[in-house]
């Protein structure tokens, strides 16, 4: 017997199985980042000094451009969904493909960052501030890649379904979507709380 | 994310019913959620088993300290043992395993795992699950996380040895077993994550046409506050978990404070961490947690006690109501548990206050499910036994929770076996009562064969006696000040002579408790091979699982067409019905 | 302990400060409270199982229990734990926490728990603590790493697994630890509190009673009364015998005890000696766990 609601929303709650699931995996993952976040905020009140990232090194002007590069792939992610919804396949492969070049190039920016701190010396245990730095960008980096997994897959071998069923691979990308704008989110709020403030 | 591509191709595959699967698909990597189910409950079952043999081990050790371990002290070898003695090193790592095992890997997954993922779809005319890859997912992400809590045994310097809590610093210095331990519990973390989204999903989306929220069975009810706690407070023990592993693998001093000195060796770390930072991650999660192990056994008992009184639950809405404000009360009550930890008066003012709240919705359940007798029709076969005697048990551990809560009277109680006392009353003769109460009465839906009522009693009334014997004389060491984790059972303190010898009583009904688990090992298994054969609605019960055909197997799909709802899910003795009982899809 | 609070045998260690009656009695009272709606529920419950047995009710009512006794009874519940909360627990706990004795009045002891061992450290007749460096932190001779060349040193005491103190007067406790969290729990003075690595807690209390002869060193072997100090917070291998030792002195007995023990300048730097300090071999602690003064 097929499972109801997979692909068409159910008439009560206006919700298909997947976008529900997505929604509720976001609460916890904001629960997560939320405890990391009030980590940060217990570690830094409890400090006697607490040093800017920009006093530390931390490269402002690269991080600035890294947030301008996941904000467009919030927008191009939005809109390969908005051309299936068009039933241009072509358009969306060009923005989905968009979003995983923008992917790439934060993380590649990420890297030279990385790499840049570990010269210096500044490792993890350098500090309490560069432990936090690490573990918030270095988690952060994995979501991103986890993204760029479902994101590569459905723009390569899963659009296969596109030509089966293609309500649920529209599905599929506008619940993509949903993940990529909340790892773009993460990041927006990161990006502040580590190089400026 | 594989939330994304979920179910497309299973529900492709099981489109035609007559589709066959072969031998793994269907009982391994099987994706029908009473397979699955069934999966749970075996794990968690010899989990349980094994955490209750490890605390064996200990009590012996509490009971005749620094005398060899008859017989199996061999086992643990001559590192941990030597000569059969048990060591203080080890008793630590039992102690905290059998803390971790029972909770994250026996009850949980039977409560949640097994009895959720078995009954929930069935009870709301379900299909299946809404993700089946991720039901599937789950178990298995499950059950690595088992492998791994096992496998730390083996660890250079043994298991985990810093108590289920793992506070740091101690946890922070101890050997490779807490890294192991970390690891283990990302897993499992990770898989309650799946797990409950799943069966938030289900609940929301899956209910057959009719199944209102006021319709759904109260066992439904709990299980759908369950997976909100599970999804919302586990994040914080998942951040507390990464935080510690940086800790342990990149040297970071999260929970290290600057200056500590170690065996009269300053620590060469940053330093500039706090320890409690990790006791308000850890009891963030734990206290929901243990809500988490008792919500499931509400709803078991609400079950058993309508269909075996013969009548509605009293106050099935308050009970509803109840359940749901507890569960957002528990994000909000966690630093009970700190209360020792140099607390001002605002913060502990609080959490006293938010602590008697919460006391509030257990009272309002328990009074209900307590008034639903009245009026009642009462059988007292094994599962109604044990769902009754759930209600005192329940209510020893939960009214000794009224002065841990108190800041004030937890100064003397505080880490004592008054603890330990309260919290085994809920989660042994309290849950694992509840368990057994869903096994017996479901168990014929499960096969198609129902338990041997004689062994079932047996096995009631000697758990009663026994599991009463060993935590009833917890609350009087513990009032008279034994700490609890101690290696020799306090016999090296002076104001634990008076009550020392309890010890032995307590150890002695711990190994009685768990011969009186035979009759129950013996009838499960023999009840599948040669129980009593019975019809599908064998308790003459009303929800819709009895309405799906019984298996084995239950057909996948578990309905040949899914009921329509007309009516609330205890319509017993129904003024003017021919029969006692109006399952819900009837008219 | 046989003393019974309103009635009730709590089983509690005998009650030696002034804040420890109160404590006990707000247990006691939290227990009546408890038995009360053990019972009471209990009966209805017994009762109806009796009652509505299927042998003597063949058919169950449809309605059941009628009327609000469920409400009173819960609403009944809630007043209690309110009356317990405002008139008992918020304002026992503020005095805990918050009435600290000034330094002036009291007697000032440091009191650091480490793995596995409690040092206390007196400021001497000068009441200055002396400076102290971890770097100075020596295994035998220097558990606390105090600067001997600071002058406000030269007369501080130390001792290790033993805590000396008056009875009648306020006493305050700086609290702290070395390495792991411990919890320094005093039974007779309902004093219990996790000594916690970078924070210095303060705790206060007044010992209401002298220790009995009987139950002081020497010949305070495990199974006599002593009074003893012990550690309430799993802390590693030997924390079950993290075990200390405590006497109230009547103000005479404190002031020789203090004079006995002041450091004379010769042997400043000679070895702390412990009596038994907790060890790591596994039998169950039979010798006492109290040490000798540090001199
Ligand atoms: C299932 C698990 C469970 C449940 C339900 C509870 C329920 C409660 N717990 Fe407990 N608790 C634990 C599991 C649980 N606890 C564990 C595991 C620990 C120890 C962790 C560790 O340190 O290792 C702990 C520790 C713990 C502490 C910390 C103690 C300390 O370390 O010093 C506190 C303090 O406030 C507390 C309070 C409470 C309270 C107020 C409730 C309330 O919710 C209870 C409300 C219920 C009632 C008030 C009963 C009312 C019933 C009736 C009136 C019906 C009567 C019926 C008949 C007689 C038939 N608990
Ligand atoms: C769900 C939680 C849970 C459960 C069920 C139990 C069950 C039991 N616990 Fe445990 N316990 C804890 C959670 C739990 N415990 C925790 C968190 C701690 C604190 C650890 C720490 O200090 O960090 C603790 C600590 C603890 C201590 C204190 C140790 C110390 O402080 O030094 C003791 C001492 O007696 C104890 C005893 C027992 C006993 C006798 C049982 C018995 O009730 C067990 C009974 C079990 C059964 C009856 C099930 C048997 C299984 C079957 C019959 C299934 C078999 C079927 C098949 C194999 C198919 N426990
Ligand atoms: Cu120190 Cu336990
Ligand atoms: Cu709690």
């Amino acid at each position: 017997m097929e499972i109801p609601y997979t692909s068409e929303t159910r008439p009560d709650t206006g919700l298909y199985n997947a976008k529900l699931g997505i929604w509720l995996f976001l609460a916890s993952e904001v629960m997560l980042f939320g405890a990391l976040f009030s980590s940060y905020i217990l570690l830094r009140t409890g400090a006697p000094v607490w040093p800017h990232g920009r006093d530390l090194g931390l490269n402002v002007p690269l991080a600035t451009l890294n947030t301008m590069i996941l904000i467009g792939s919030s927008v191009t992610i939005l809109l390969s969904w908005v051309s299936l919804r068009l039933h241009d396949v072509k358009k969306f492969r060009l923005y989905m493909g968009l979003t995983l070049l923008c992917s790439l190039g934060f993380l590649v920016i990420k890297y030279f960052e990385y790499m840049e701190k570990i010269h210096h010396g500044h490792l993890p245990s350098f500090n309490t501030f560069f432990a936090i730095y690490f573990t918030l960008t270095g988690l952060h980096g994995l979501h991103v890649i986890g993204g760029m997994v479902v994101n590569g897959y459905l723009w390569g071998p899963g659009l296969k379904l596109w030509h089966k069923d293609p309500q649920r691979f529209t599905n599929r990308v506008e619940v993509a979507g949903l993940y990529w704008h909340f790892v773009d989110l993460v990041w927006i709020f990161l990006f502040p709380t580590l190089y400026l403030l | 994310m594989a939330l994304v591509d979920e179910h497309a191709p299973h529900a492709v595959g099981h489109a035609d019913d007559h589709h066959e699967l072969g031998f793994w698909e269907k009982y391994v990597f099987s994706q029908d959620h009473k397979v699955i189910g069934i999966q749970y409950a075996f794990t968690s079952l010899l989990f349980l088993f094994f955490g209750f043999t490890l605390m064996m081990f200990m009590r012996w050790q509490l009971a005749f300290p620094g005398r060899p371990l008859p017989i199996l002290g061999k086992i643990f070898g001559q590192t941990f043992a030597p000569g059969g003695i048990m060591l203080p090193e080890l008793y630590n790592q039992l102690g905290a395993m059998h803390g971790t095992i029972m909770v994250f890997l026996g009850i949980v997954p039977l409560a949640v795992g097994a009895f959720g993922n078995y009954l929930v779809p069935l009870q709301i005319g379900a299909p299946d699950m809404a993700f089946p890859k991720l039901n599937m997912a789950s178990y298995w992400t499950y059950f690595i996380g088992g492998v791994l809590m096992l496998g730390s045994f083996f660890a250079p310097g043994g298991a985990a040895s810093s108590g289920w809590t793992s506070y740091p610093p101690l946890s922070n210095l101890a050997g490779a077993g807490q890294t192991v331990w970390l690891f283990g519990m990302l897993a499992l973390i990770i898989s309650s994550l799946l797990g409950s989204t799943n069966f938030i999903v289900t609940i929301v989306q899956l209910r057959a046409p009719g199944l209102t929220w006021m319709r759904l069975p109260f066992f439904v009810w709990a299980q759908f506050v369950t997976s909100f706690l599970l999804l919302l407070a586990f994040p914080a023990l998942q951040a507390a978990a990464v935080l510690q592993m940086m800790d342990r693998i990149f040297g970071t001093s999260f929970f290290l404070p600057s200056g500590l000195v170690v065996s009269g060796q300053v620590l060469e770390v940053s330093g500039g961490g706090s320890p409690l930072l990790w006791q308000h991650l850890f009891w963030f999660l734990a206290h929901p947690e243990v809500y988490v192990l008792i919500l499931p056994a509400f709803g078991i008992i609400a079950e058993v006690i309508a269909n075996n009184t013969r009548k509605p639950l009293w106050g099935y809405k308050s009970m509803v109501y109840s359940i749901s404000f507890l569960g957002f009360m528990s994000f909000i009550v966690w630093a009970h548990h700190m209360f020792m930890t140099g607390m001002g008066t605002v913060m502990s003012t609080f959490f006293q206050t938010t602590t008697m709240i919460i006391s509030i919705p257990s009272v309002v359940v328990l009074t209900a499910l307590i008034i639903s007798l009245w009026g009642g029709s009462i059988r007292f076969n094994t599962p109604m036994l044990f769902a009754l005697a759930f209600l005192p048990m329940f209510a020893i551990g939960g009214l000794t929770g009224l002065p841990l809560g108190l800041a004030p009277t937890d100064i003397h109680l505080h880490d004592t076996y008054y603890v330990i006392g309260h919290f085994h009353y809920v989660v042994a003769p309290g849950t694992i009562f509840a368990m057994f109460a869903g096994i017996y009465y479901w168990f014929p839906k499960l096969t198609g064969r129902k338990m041997s009522e004689l062994l079932g009693k047996l096995h009631f009334w000697s758990s009663f006696l026994f599991i009463n014997g060993v935590f009833m004389p917890m609350f009087i060491q513990g009032l008279a000040g034994v700490s609890r984790r101690l290696y020799d059972g306090g016999m090296a303190y002076s104001h634990a002579q008076d009550v020392l010898h309890w010890n032995k009583v307590m150890s002695m009904s711990a190994w009685g408790l768990a011969l009186a688990q035979l009759p129950f090992i013996i009838n499960l298994f023999w009840s599948m091979a040669k129980g009593k054969k019975v019809g599908d609605n064998y308790w003459d019960a009303t929800t819709l699982e009895w309405a799906a055909t019984t298996s084995p197997p239950l057909a996948h799909g578990n309905f040949a067409e899914i009921p329509t709802v007309v009516r609330g899910p205890y319509d017993y003795s129904l003024p003017g019905a021919p029969v006692d009982f109006v399952p819900q899809h009837r008219g | 302990m046989q003393t019974t609070n309103y009635g009730l045998n709590l089983y509690l260690p005998e009650a030696a400060s002034t804040h420890a009656t109160q404590l006990d009695n707000l247990t006691a009272l939290v227990h009546w409270f408890m038995l009360a709606m053990f019972v009471g529920w209990g009966l209805f419950f017994v009762y109806t199982l009796f009652r509505f047995r299927k042998g003597r009710n063949p058919v169950a009512s449809y309605e059941g229990a009628k009327g609000h006794f469920s409400t009173y009874g819960e609403a009944g519940i809630v007043l209690v734990e309110v009356i317990l909360l405002v008139a008992f627990a918020v304002p026992i706990w503020a005095n805990r926490v918050n009435d600290l004795p000034a330094e002036s009045e009291a007697v000032v002891v440091r009191v650091v728990g480490e793995q596995f061992a409690w040092n206390v450290h007196y400021p001497g007749p000068d009441g200055v603590f002396g400076r102290t460096d971890v770097k100075l932190i020596q295994t035998g001779t220097n558990p606390l790493g105090i600067d001997r060349t600071d002058s406000a040193a030269q007369d501080d005491i130390t001792t290790i697994n033993q805590l000396h103190l008056p009875v009648d007067r306020k006493v305050l406790i700086h609290l702290s630890s070395k390495d792991v969290i411990h919890s320094l729990y005093l039974p007779q003075m309902r004093v219990k509190q996790d000594a916690i690595p970078g924070m210095v807690i303060p705790i206060w209390f007044e010992a209401s009673k002298v220790t009995p002869e009987e139950n002081t060193l020497p010949g305070c072997a495990v199974g006599s009364k002593c009074w003893e100090i012990a550690c309430a917070q799993l802390c590693g291998i030997t924390h079950y015998r993290m075990r200390g030792f405590y006497q109230i002195h009547d103000a005479a007995g404190y002031e020789k005890w203090l004079a006995d023990n002041a450091p004379a300048p010769a042997v400043m730097a000679a070895p702390v000696v412990p009596v038994a300090p907790a060890t790591t071999e596994p039998a169950p602690a039979d010798a006492p766990t109290a040490g000798a003064p540090t001199p």
